[in-house]
């Protein structure tokens, strides 16, 4: 019967009906709840009453003035240092594996894997590996006469963010890996052969011909590394509960708190905005910084 | 280009590749040693001792049975099933009309799908818990559902790079023959989408059995429990008994690496498209 109607009306008929069910779905599954966010960044709320109050930015004056959320970026900070040289790995693993050698793809297979292992059973593993007492880290620092540094890793304040930075490490880097890697194989092999082909050794052609090739695939890594660290929250979440007194705390944690231990809703929400907007100013430098490369 | 040959630089680069590989499955290794040992053997030995025997699947068995992880398989099964058919039809839908036609609010509609990818979801939680509240989807297993269903900018951009490279000839062909649009979209674009649907389909299984947060704060109810929020749960009962937790945690960490081993292809080539993007 439809193969009556005219091209053109099967035509605006099936944009309707092929677009309703999508973009009601990111209506009211993202576009809403990212203004609904903004209006309840200004309300007092906690998030079951019918009563909201306006109270204009004095949820964004709360956040502002909380030196105890401020100073969870120093926590965010430490995972950024983790990034960095998870970063470092991985291209310097990319640039490894982006050779004849043998078995190279059962390497990538596994060096890849922690990036889709489950989160939670990560996060648990590693407790047992970091644990005081019967952790396998610790028992192995003894075996070896290294008694003194087998201290209590998530119990204490300075060590704590370090170790949750490794685990992070652990589980990421092989995605940072992937990535360069698809962007090594995509530099033409003519030029390396030249380059080759003139004398250079293997570690001046990746320092001088293939790295220059490759620098918006790392400016972009790195980007996905300062977001992706602006987002902590499993980690944490999972293993300190931001402890010990708050040690660990980051932005994320500190928000889902604020809104589903504290009932605040509205700070919550005015601390979600500012991190978004965080996030959106970052990403707006990478453009910004790929369009400048690019010219 | 003969390095198949062990010159010594391959040498140093297997060397330094193995130490890699070993720090990766330390962790886990330390988990299969121990998941075999009964209580007093756990309690008696080193962790880096081998279990007296490799066949001792009782924890195993107990874990099945006090995590209710039969339960949690299949409520995250469920999710994943529903939520991926979902998935691959709108996501097929929507480049089928982006990808082939041109109307009025064509920018708009991709604008919108790129201008959310950049709100990170977990930060707007606060406001979607709302409403999931208000659609009385909290503590249903449809809030994971619903949550997971919507395409994402990745997903239409995946989807768009294989339709362009389907000829749009076969498409006028097709219409030469008075095939309806919808019958182009079942006939020809749908099956010939097929690689990209593959690499969608094993991306977001391994994105939904990761989960933790969806099912963390909407479905709280224990008989909801995912594969995530299983473990979660037998932890908070159980974190000192080590080698029902190193059972349990292996019996939440294998299937997907399974999956993995399977599939890696298609997760290569998700992971590069959705990067480079």
């Amino acid at each position: 019967m439809i193969d009556s109607i005219s091209y053109g009306r099967q035509k605006r008929i099936l944009i309707i009906l092929f677009l309703l069910v999508p973009i009601a779905l990111l209506a009211m599954f993202a576009l809403y709840p990212a203004l609904y966010l903004v209006y309840l960044s200004f309300m007092s709320w906690d998030g079951f009453s019918p009563e909201k109050t306006w109270v204009g930015v004095g949820n964004y004056k709360d956040v502002f003035a909380n030196k105890e959320i401020w100073e969870t970026f120093l926590h965010n900070l430490v995972y950024l240092g983790w990034g960095l040289f998870q970063n470092a790995l991985g291209l310097f693993f990319a640039l490894l594996l982006n050779s004849k050698l043998k078995g190279r793809n059962a390497y990538r297979v596994m060096l890849f894997m922690p990036y889709i292992m489950n989160g939670v059973a990560v996060a648990y593993m590693f407790n047992y590996v970091f644990n005081s007492e019967y952790g396998s880290f610790n028992t192995l620092l003894r075996s070896v006469g290294l008694d003194s540094l087998a201290i209590s890793w998530f119990g204490s304040a300075h060590a704590v963010n370090h170790v949750l930075g490794f685990i992070t490490l652990w589980k990421f880097m092989g995605l940072n890996m992937v990535i360069y890697l698809a962007a090594l194989q995509s530099v033409p092999s003519e030029i390396i052969e030249a380059a080759r082909m003139d004398g250079a050794s293997r570690l001046q052609t990746s320092l001088r011909v293939v790295l220059p090739n490759i620098t918006k695939v790392i400016e972009l890594n790195l980007f996905l590394t300062i977001i992706g660290t602006l987002e902590i929250f499993d980690l944490p979440f999972i293993l300190t509960g931001g402890g010990p007194l708050g040690a660990s705390d980051t932005f994320l944690t500190k928000t889902i708190d604020t809104a589903f231990k504290f009932n605040n809703f509205g700070m919550a929400s005015a601390m979600s905005v500012t991190l978004i907007t965080i996030v959106i100013v970052v990403l707006s430098i990478q453009r910004f910084a790929t369009r400048r490369w690019s010219d | 280009m003969n390095a198949v040959k062990l010159r010594p630089a391959s040498l140093v680069q297997h060397a330094i590749l193995w130490v890699a590989v070993v720090l990766i499955l330390f962790p886990p290794s330390i988990l299969v040693l121990n998941a075999f040992k009964s209580k007093t053997e756990f309690s008696q030995t080193s962790v880096f001792k081998l279990p007296d025997s490799f066949l001792n699947f009782e924890n195993f068995g107990t874990v099945m049975t006090r995590a209710h992880l039969d339960r949690a398989y299949l409520n995250t099964l469920t999710i994943i099933v529903i939520a991926v058919i979902g998935n691959v039809l709108l996501g097929t839908m929507v480049a089928y009309i982006l990808g082939r036609f041109d109307f009025k609010l064509k920018k708009t509609v991709l604008g919108a799908y790129i201008a959310v990818s950049f709100v990170p979801t977990i930060t707007t939680q606060v406001a979607t818990f709302t409403v999931v509240h208000n659609l009385h989807l909290y503590n249903t297993i449809w809030a994971s559902i619903v949550l997971h269903l919507g395409t994402n900018v990745l997903q239409i951009f995946i989807y768009l790079q294989f339709l362009h490279n389907i000829p749009r000839e076969l498409d006028e062909a097709a219409m030469m023959e008075g095939a309806s649009l919808f019958r182009i979209y079942r006939t020809i674009i749908f099956p010939l989408l097929t690689p990209a649907t593959a690499t969608i389909v094993i991306i977001k299984t391994i994105d939904i059995y990761n989960d933790m947060f969806i099912p963390y704060l909407y479905m709280p109810a224990q008989k909801l429990a995912v594969v995530s929020t299983s473990l979660m749960n037998f932890s908070s009962e159980r974190s000192t008994e080590w080698e029902l937790m190193s059972a349990a945690i292996l019996m939440i960490m294998v299937p997907i690496v399974v999956v993995y081993l399977f599939f890696q292809k298609y997760v290569f080539a998700g992971i590069v498209n959705g990067a480079v993007k």
